[in-house]
């Protein structure tokens, strides 16, 4: 067995493994977020739009974003395999209740990481796999006249389904026609159990990162009387505070908007 | 400020032992002094048991002053039971409440197989130290003392971490029966002091690997194992094992198998 693969079967290689690919799913959720905050432009969803159709055009984003599902597979994978192991380390379970003075979330990762992967499925399906691989997310059509800044909105509907974008100018009007993602999250979060189910999940982020932001920086070994409280603060508030109610003020405040409609 | 003695209702695990399936079983606790240790409590119980010819209950004890770590039980769902900071023989039964009824369970892992009743082999723990808890010491002339010019700060913290007692209260404690406490206070002791250092980097892969072999579980950073550890052996131990055990096998040149080589000839 090489070196680099005992180090990586090793206890605490496989703990290296879920702290690392931890954090990179969490700066991802910094970006994925920022991002998605375009839904709260009202603008009939162009912003969101030309973000959706450039995430999935640009070739950097791309090699990311497989590298990103490949860092959730493995991450899921190991915390299997760890708690395989954790499982067998005590065969024999006690009669009475252990109390010990440990945080819920911290005591619970195995079950918030299950609902976020159930999540993360559902999610991919519902958005990614439908715009990526199916034509069933349809077309917007924005004409803005560039003397003015006037926009006008349509739907719009190619000849060629395997249409994606355009961006044409006809005199003075410049006119952008998109996929329609932004109809497709409007239309989801007008149900009231999906949105409920969208909730829920950020409650299981939130949970999940408020032990697991700062755990990871513990298994790492970078745990030092200055800094260890600014990673805490950063892991309890922006983790496990901001991040989770961004996610989550998205498919509330939809709903509301699809109840004035 | 109790007024008299006290009535228990002790339910024990009873194993013949380490191949026979074992049981829960209730006995009395009758007389008890509030000003009794808990293993005293057990040794009065003990001596009726044996009144009446049946098998005394077993159990591990040595010192009964908190510094052998022998003593261990799992008491009422919690290491040493319901206090913080101390070994089960420090433990007194004025802790509890007159007519409770208390659970007494040996530690639960695959790596501490039950000996008998609730006495388990910790001898994984005396494997790990054997694979790399120690420093290789050529002899020759006395040094002078204070030779080594140690800061204060640093020498504080060895000794923290040099205060386990190796009961195993952290394995017993944690979810997933890790012993990643136990080990990386031992690999701080000598880690952070200039004497460990020419086998810092072989030392914490010999132990670590020792301990991954042992069968323990791994440690998913919930802090059972701190708020139990009757030395208050801190977490910060484990974070120092996991940046010396990387640092050993992403950057340094010293192998598992280099421990011990360096000071014996």
């Amino acid at each position: 067995m090489s070196e680099f693969k005992q180090t990586f079967n090793s206890s605490l290689g496989k703990k290296l493994i879920m702290a690392l690919t931890g954090l990179f799913l969490c700066t991802f959720l910094i970006v994925h977020l920022g991002g998605n905050l375009l839904l709260f432009c009202d603008d009939n969803g162009y912003s969101f739009n030309m973000y959706a159709n450039f995430l999935t055009h640009f070739p950097p984003i791309e090699v990311v974003a497989y590298i990103l599902y490949l860092a959730i597979i493995v991450h899921a994978l190991y915390a299997l395999i760890l708690t395989v192991n954790n499982t067998k380390a005590r065969p024999v379970a006690y009669v009475a209740h252990n109390d010990a003075p440990a945080s819920w979330s911290s005591k619970n990762m195995g079950l918030l990481g299950s609902i976020l992967l159930l999540f993360i499925v559902i999610h991919m399906g519902d958005f990614w796999y439908k715009y990526k691989f199916t034509h069933t997310v349809g077309y917007k059509e924005y004409r803005t006249n560039v003397l003015t800044n006037q926009t006008t909105v349509s739907d719009f509907t190619p000849a060629d389904p395997t249409f994606e974008h355009s961006s044409t100018t006809e005199g003075d009007t410049e006119i952008i026609r998109v996929k329609d993602l932004h109809a497709r999250v409007a239309n989801s979060f007008s149900n009231v159990w999906y949105d409920l189910f969208y909730v829920i999940a950020m409650g299981a982020v939130a949970f999940h990162l408020l032990h697991g932001f700062q755990s990871a920086f513990q298994t790492l070994g970078w745990r030092h009387r200055k800094y260890t409280p600014i990673v805490k603060f950063i892991g309890t508030w922006f983790f496990g505070v901001i991040i989770p109610l961004g996610f989550a003020l998205m498919p509330i405040v939809y709903y509301l908007k699809s109840l004035g409609r | 400020m109790s007024t008299g003695n006290m009535n228990f209702t002790l339910k024990v695990w009873r194993q013949k032992d380490a191949n026979s399936s074992g049981k829960m079983v209730t006995y009395p606790a009758e007389n008890i002094s509030p000003d009794m240790s808990f293993l005293e409590m057990l040794d009065v119980v003990n001596e009726s048991l044996i009144h009446k010819g049946e098998e005394p209950i077993h159990f591990d004890h040595d010192c009964r002053e908190g510094i052998c770590g022998m003593c261990s039980l799992y008491i009422n769902g919690r290491p040493h039971g319901p206090k913080r900071a101390i070994t089960t023989c420090q433990l007194h039964m004025r802790s509890f409440n007159d007519g409770e009824t208390i659970t007494i369970e040996p530690w639960r892992a695959a790596a501490f197989p039950v000996i008998k009743d609730l006495a388990v082999d910790r001898s994984a723990f005396d494997r790990i130290q054997q694979s790399g808890g120690f420093v290789s010491v050529n002899t020759g002339g006395v040094p002078d003392a204070n030779i080594i010019p140690i800061p204060k700060v640093i020498a504080d913290e060895a000794f923290n971490s040099a205060t386990c007692i190796g009961c195993g209260a952290c394995v017993a404690a944690c979810k997933n029966a890790s012993a990643m406490l136990f080990v990386s206070a031992k690999v701080s002791q000598l880690g952070m002091l200039p004497q460990g250092q020419p086998e810092r980097w072989s030392r914490v892969q010999a132990m670590v690997a020792q301990m991954d072999e042992e069968g323990f579980g791994n440690c998913t950073n919930t802090g059972a194992c701190e708020a139990e550890c009757p030395k208050e052996i801190s977490l910060l131990n484990i974070s120092r094992m996991n940046n010396d055990y990387f640092s050993a096998k992403l950057f340094r040149e010293e192998k598992v198998h280099d421990h011990g080589a360096s000071g014996g000839e």
